[in-house]
């Protein structure tokens, strides 16, 4: 089982696939009793045949959850890009005299330790934390089911160097990891978290992808593909990718969160982004020593950065609850 | 099992009604025989004297060792200690001259070997002391640590016991202070079973301070009791003390105000707001002789240009010294007006004139100057600093703001935070500093000299930024050589105006020792080296 | 099964030399240790050279690495900066740390699969809403800012527990470090059984037992409670390595003396053998912990057998 990659970490579990998965990835194929998280669905309810895809947006279009969810990410990625729109002042205005003043018009969450104001930061540190959770996601996501799903697909000396390779990533505590690495990076821009996330990310969706296309590959319309003359690259791409990304999708979504407050973590332990980037983590971080005299500091940004996660989460939830089939 | 804990519990809270708060470390209750709990830091190195070169295994030296000299807790003067006196003609020969009837607490008496063997194992290579340079004015250091290769003596030439409480020891240079040296903990004494059981003692301390040991647990605790039978003067007015490893200090200070500590002597910087109304009038802020200044990379051909120093001076001239230390600090540092230390007084050479206009913000003539001095390299300032000891980064950011706001471009600074201290210096010691960085200062002594020469002399052991003046050297060579000690004053004076005229480093704020205590204890103060003064605390 | 645990067992000897290297390598990337050591001052160079040779770190990376493994394996893990043997650092911390495990554990099991049992037979009800929306919370909130608020408020505030664990770390101080260090994984432990448990409610042998007409009771224990806590095992059994490893924050808010605070104070003295010492040992247990969960199965899921 992955640990997950924040905090003092729990893994991340996609409940219900979750254990088995494990399985059929821990053993080196010894235990054949992969989950089937991602087969095509029967006919739906109108009658006509559709794919799990549009089945689960019918589904997720009627998730409360997911709406709301979703609406809260579109909002995040618009003052990510456009933060003067709502934000119009510079987060680097700092005026000591103004140091850990509360709210006052024109500055509705105050200042912070510094004199900036709280309220301006904090619509600006969206975009640093939204570009490091998605970057890291779509890294992890990408390297993780390229490299899990080939050792899947390819089985044998490759699956069992991989699986290894995928043990001894998972040994080494992650915020530990972070710590050592990034203690001496110089760069103050968000790479080298984003890259230290995949380095340490990638081996907790290539367990799963591995799992998803081992559990894929033994379908019965795989086999009939395969015994019609289809290629291997043609199976894996046409045949069995589509079916196996379902699972891979949903803990991406859920680690989304998770990198957001990784981030957060690693800035707290006083390594990680770096100022003049504005971020939550660095806010944060800041303003903890100062909890008791002045909360408001702490709040808004951990506030923020609690409300960002959480969206992703709940995506993450309402998509797989929509790509389980077994839960219908 | 589970009675016996009610039981405990109720026992305990029993005490607490008869004696205000025993029960948190079980210790008992007050008066002369009760236990101070105090913050501790773990040491960084093993707690040899040579080999502290920090505050936290300092604080114990200070409590079990007495040395020839000691500086007293409030003038900061050298005081003969276990000196009956130290004789020079030529400040070159010094003859010095044990007290007698002090031992060791294990009974064994200290004589002039035991200062000889002492400070021959603090400057042997062989034995790894971080301290070792300070042993480098005695001749014969050259012989027993090398620059490179191997030693070639066992002990320095320039050492000799000539009997049972008397020694001489021959310097390389004149040096008519070296006495006022003596106070610092790498030249405290130590028994011979230092020597013949060093596991053992590392293990547990022998000394011939007013503390002994009691039990050593590295990384978490150690406890020191008095040591009934110690000769000198300043006995300890309590039981004993009981340091206690922190993590962090914060959590120290907030166990200072839920009742578990006694004495914080760390207060971070966010908490500085909340002491008048945590503690009320049991918190003390006292000068200590530490000053921080900005440091600049001379060996970099961009920091290193003529005319640049107008370019320093308006850097300094930017920085709201005045606001940084009411705001971030709240007046534990205040505003630096030269390179010393107020500590050491008019007379010592403390000058509050002396950087004058240079080290007061003007945002309008610091702009000018910058752009005259040929503007900031790169466009840029980079201020590097560690993030893993002190408060920093507050202040880092405070100090860019400033520079910022005062040159209207709000990336003309920008922190460089480095995760560790050793990172850090490992980068300082290999020049790859690509700006003014972090450099703060600690007195070893409270003489003018130890602020300046190991500085801002070329190549001493802590000139990070290689700067290097002639006039400076020469000033400072005449100086030591001065065998009166006013006249020697005046002339590091001088040095100091070379300094700033170069704005060598750029003076920040002469930092405070300020300390938290609990209602339990009384007489608490700070030393000069913000270093609680122990064995006068009081238990109530 | 004795084969399978053999088979397991030397798979085990690459991933762990595999790690230590990585760990070992991540280290070194840290640059050198000694210039730290002297203080705000150069050490001077023959000291540091002297350190250097003494701590080993004056032959080649691959050296050293072999060297400090076959150490390991006599059970030397040489020495921090400070002249304390390793070893002795580990018998200081892993006690603490394994207590504080242990509290987090507990937590997840009795708060994490009670609720996670309630909530999922009662699926859709106000409860299980709820219930499910402050696992969300609590999920969302990073760690250091759920430990600084409980000190805040219990320990400064109201004054209901010592703000900081003394140095002896006894179980009644580690409750509330231990509650937080277990929020996130209890959420997830609550999750899990929740969905588990609303799975299986619903399958085959369930329904078969019910229409046996055995009694309820017996069905939910012997029959539901047994085959949904597999993925829940699994899953806690996983945490035991990342808890015991990833207390780096936890410790240093509450002030607890153990692994976390041990590893990171390593890592700011750059002590390459305190460092990898403790994450071998922690490489072990990760290691011996995710094969005792795998026997496990076998234990609860009759049709689970190793070959």
């Amino acid at each position: 089982m992955p640990e997950a990659p924040y905090g003092d970490g729990p893994a991340i579990a996609p409940a219900g696939g979750g254990g088995a998965m494990d399985l059929a990835t821990a053993e080196g194929g010894t235990l054949e009793q992969a989950p089937a998280p991602a087969g095509p669905s029967g006919p739906g309810p109108a009658g006509r045949p559709r794919s799990l895809w549009s089945d689960a947006w019918h589904d997720l279009r009627r998730n409360p959850v997911f709406v709301v969810a979703a609406l809260v990410i579109l909002f995040l990625f618009a003052i990510s890009v456009w933060p003067q729109l709502i934000a119009p002042g510079n987060p680097l205005d700092c005026d000591l005299a103004r140091a850990q003043q509360g709210s006052r018009a024109g500055h509705p969450f105050g200042f912070d330790g510094q004199g900036c104001d709280v309220y301006t930061r904090t619509v600006h540190g969206a975009r640093t934390s939204v570009t490091v959770g998605v970057c890291a996601t779509l890294g992890v996501a990408l390297l993780g089911s390229a490299l899990g799903g080939f050792a899947g697909f390819l089985g044998g000396v490759p699956d069992a160097l991989l699986s290894r390779l995928t043990d001894v990533f998972f040994a080494i505590p992650v915020v530990l990891g972070g710590l050592v690495l990034l203690s001496v990076v110089t760069s103050d821009t968000v790479w080298p978290v984003i890259g230290f996330m995949l380095l340490l990310g990638w081996p907790q969706v290539s367990r799963i992808a591995r799992g998803s296309v081992i559990a894929a590959k033994q379908n019965d319309y795989v086999q009939a593909a395969r015994a019609l003359g289809a290629s291997p690259a043609r199976l894996l791409l046409k045949h069995v990718m589509p079916n196996a990304v379902a699972p891979v999708i949903v803990v991406a979504t859920i680690a989304l969160g998770t990198y957001v407050s990784l981030e957060a973590t690693l800035s707290y332990l006083g390594v990680g982004l770096r100022p003049p980037t504005v971020s939550w983590g660095i806010d944060i971080s800041a303003a903890s020593p100062y909890i008791r005299n002045a909360p408001h500091m702490l709040l808004w940004p951990a506030g923020a950065l609690a409300v960002t996660v959480l969206a992703f989460i709940m995506l993450g939830d309402a998509v797989r609850d929509a790509l389980d089939p077994k839960l219908r | 099992m589970r009675g016996a804990a009610h039981l405990t519990r109720a026992a305990c809270a029993a005490a607490v009604v008869l004696a205000a708060g025993a029960c948190g470390g079980g210790a008992p209750a007050g008066g002369p025989d009760g236990i101070v709990t105090s913050s501790w830091g773990d040491p960084q190195n093993p707690l040899e004297p040579a080999n502290t070169n920090e505050v936290q295994g300092g604080k114990v030296l200070d409590m079990i060792f007495r040395g020839l000299k000691r500086y007293d807790p409030r003038t900061g003067e050298a005081e003969d200690m276990l000196a009956e006196r130290i004789e020079t003609d030529d400040s070159v020969e010094f003859t010095v001259t044990v007290r007698s009837g002090w031992t060791f607490s294990d009974g064994e008496p200290v004589t002039a070997k035991s200062f000889v063997d002492a400070w021959n194992y603090g400057a042997h290579l062989d034995n790894n002391q971080r301290n070792a340079y300070f042993f480098g004015y005695i001749e014969g250091y050259d012989q027993v640590h090398p620059a490179s290769g191997r030693p070639t003596a066992q002990t320095m030439s320039g050492l000799k016991v000539t009997g049972e409480r008397t020694f001489t020891v021959t310097l390389t240079q004149k040096f008519s202070t070296w006495p006022e040296t003596l106070g610092y903990a790498a030249f405290a004494p130590l028994p011979s079973s230092f020597f013949s059981d060093h596991d053992g003692w590392l293990a547990r301390p022998v000394g011939n301070g007013p503390y002994t040991v009691d039990s050593y647990t590295r990384g978490a605790r150690m406890s020191l009791r008095r040591w009934d039978g110690y000769p000198g003067e300043d006995k300890a007015r309590n039981g004993g003390v009981d340091l206690k490893v922190y993590t962090d200090s914060s959590t120290a200070y907030t166990d200072l105000t839920a009742g578990h500590l006694d004495l914080v002597d760390d207060v971070p910087a966010a908490q500085l707001r909340n002491v008048r109304a945590d503690l009320g009038d049991r918190y003390i802020n006292t000068p200590a002789g530490i000053v921080q200044t900005l440091a600049f990379p001379y060996y970099d051909p961009d920091w290193n240009r003529p005319g640049q120093e107008k370019v320093r001076r308006g850097l300094s001239m930017a920085i709201n010294r005045q606001q940084i230390t009411d705001t971030i600090f709240q007046r534990t540092r205040t505003p630096a007006k030269d390179w010393t230390s107020p500590v050491l007084g008019p007379d010592g050479g403390y000058d509050e004139g002396l950087c004058g206009v240079h080290c007061t913000y003007d945002p309008a003539r610091a702009r000018k100057l910058i752009a005259e001095g040929g503007g900031i390299p790169g466009g840029q300032v980079r201020i590097t600093y560690n993030t893993d000891t002190g408060s920093h980064r507050q202040w880092v950011d405070a100090v860019c703001n400033s520079i910022n706001n005062a040159l209207g471009d709000d990336r003309a600074c920008v922190g460089n935070p480095v995760g560790t201290f050793a990172d850090y210096r490992n980068q300082i010691t290999q020049s790859k500093m690509s700006g003014p960085f972090r450099a703060g200062w600690q007195m070893d002594y409270p003489l003018i000299q130890n602020f300046l020469q190991p500085l801002y002399y070329t190549d001493a052991s802590s000139n990070d930024g290689k700067w290097s003046n002639e006039t400076f050297d020469r000033l400072v060579d005449q100086a030591n050589a001065e065998t009166d000690p006013a006249r020697a004053i005046e002339t590091f004076k001088k040095a100091e105006g070379v300094v700033r005229d170069q704005m060598a480093a750029i003076p920040l704020w002469y930092q405070n020792g300020s300390a938290g205590y609990s209602e339990r204890i009384s007489d608490v103060s700070l030393n000069q080296f913000s270093v609680p003064v122990y064995e006068e605390i009081t238990v109530d | 099964m004795g084969r399978y645990v053999i088979r397991r067992l030397l798979q085990m000897i690459p991933v762990f030399a595999g790690a230590t290297l990585l760990i070992f390598l991540m280290v070194n990337v840290m640059g050198d240790p000694v210039a730290g050591l002297c203080g705000e001052r150069r050490c001077d160079p023959a000291t540091a050279a002297r350190l250097r040779a003494e701590f080993g770190l004056d032959r080649p990376l691959w050296q050293q690495y072999l060297t400090s493994m076959g150490n390991v394996v006599t059970g030397d893990f040489g020495t921090a900066f400070n002249g304390q043997p390793v070893v002795e650092l580990m018998a200081d911390a892993f006690p603490v740390t394994i207590r504080l495990t242990l509290v987090a554990i507990f937590f997840e099991i009795v708060i994490g699969v009670g609720l996670g049992m309630l909530t999922g037979l009662r699926r859709g009800r106000p409860v299980d809403t709820g219930v499910l929306l402050a696992t969300l919370v609590v999920i969302a909130v990073p760690t250091f800012v759920t430990g600084l608020l409980l000190q805040l408020l219990l320990g400064v505030k109201w004054g209901w527990i010592r703000p900081s664990v003394s140095a002896e770390a006894p179980l009644d101080e580690l409750i509330v470090p231990g509650l937080v260090l277990a929020a996130v994984s209890l959420a997830y432990v609550t999750r899990l059984t929740r969905t588990s448990i609303a799975e299986n409610r619903r399958a085959d042998y369930v329904r078969t037992a019910i229409a046996k007409g055995l009694p309820r009771r017996r069905v939910m224990t012997r029959h539901l409670l047994r085959n949904s806590l597999i993925p829940v095992v699994t899953f806690i059994g996983a945490d035991i390595g990342a808890l015991m490893g990833g207390a780096i924050v936890t410790e240093r808010i509450f002030n607890i003396h153990g692994v976390g605070y041990q590893l990171y104070q390593g890592i700011l003295r750059q002590s390459t053998q305190t460092v990898v010492g403790f994450v071998t040992v922690l490489v072990l247990v990760f290691l011996l912990v995710n094969l005792l969960v795998d026997l496990l199965y076998a234990v609860l899921d009759p049709r689970i057998r190793y070959a």
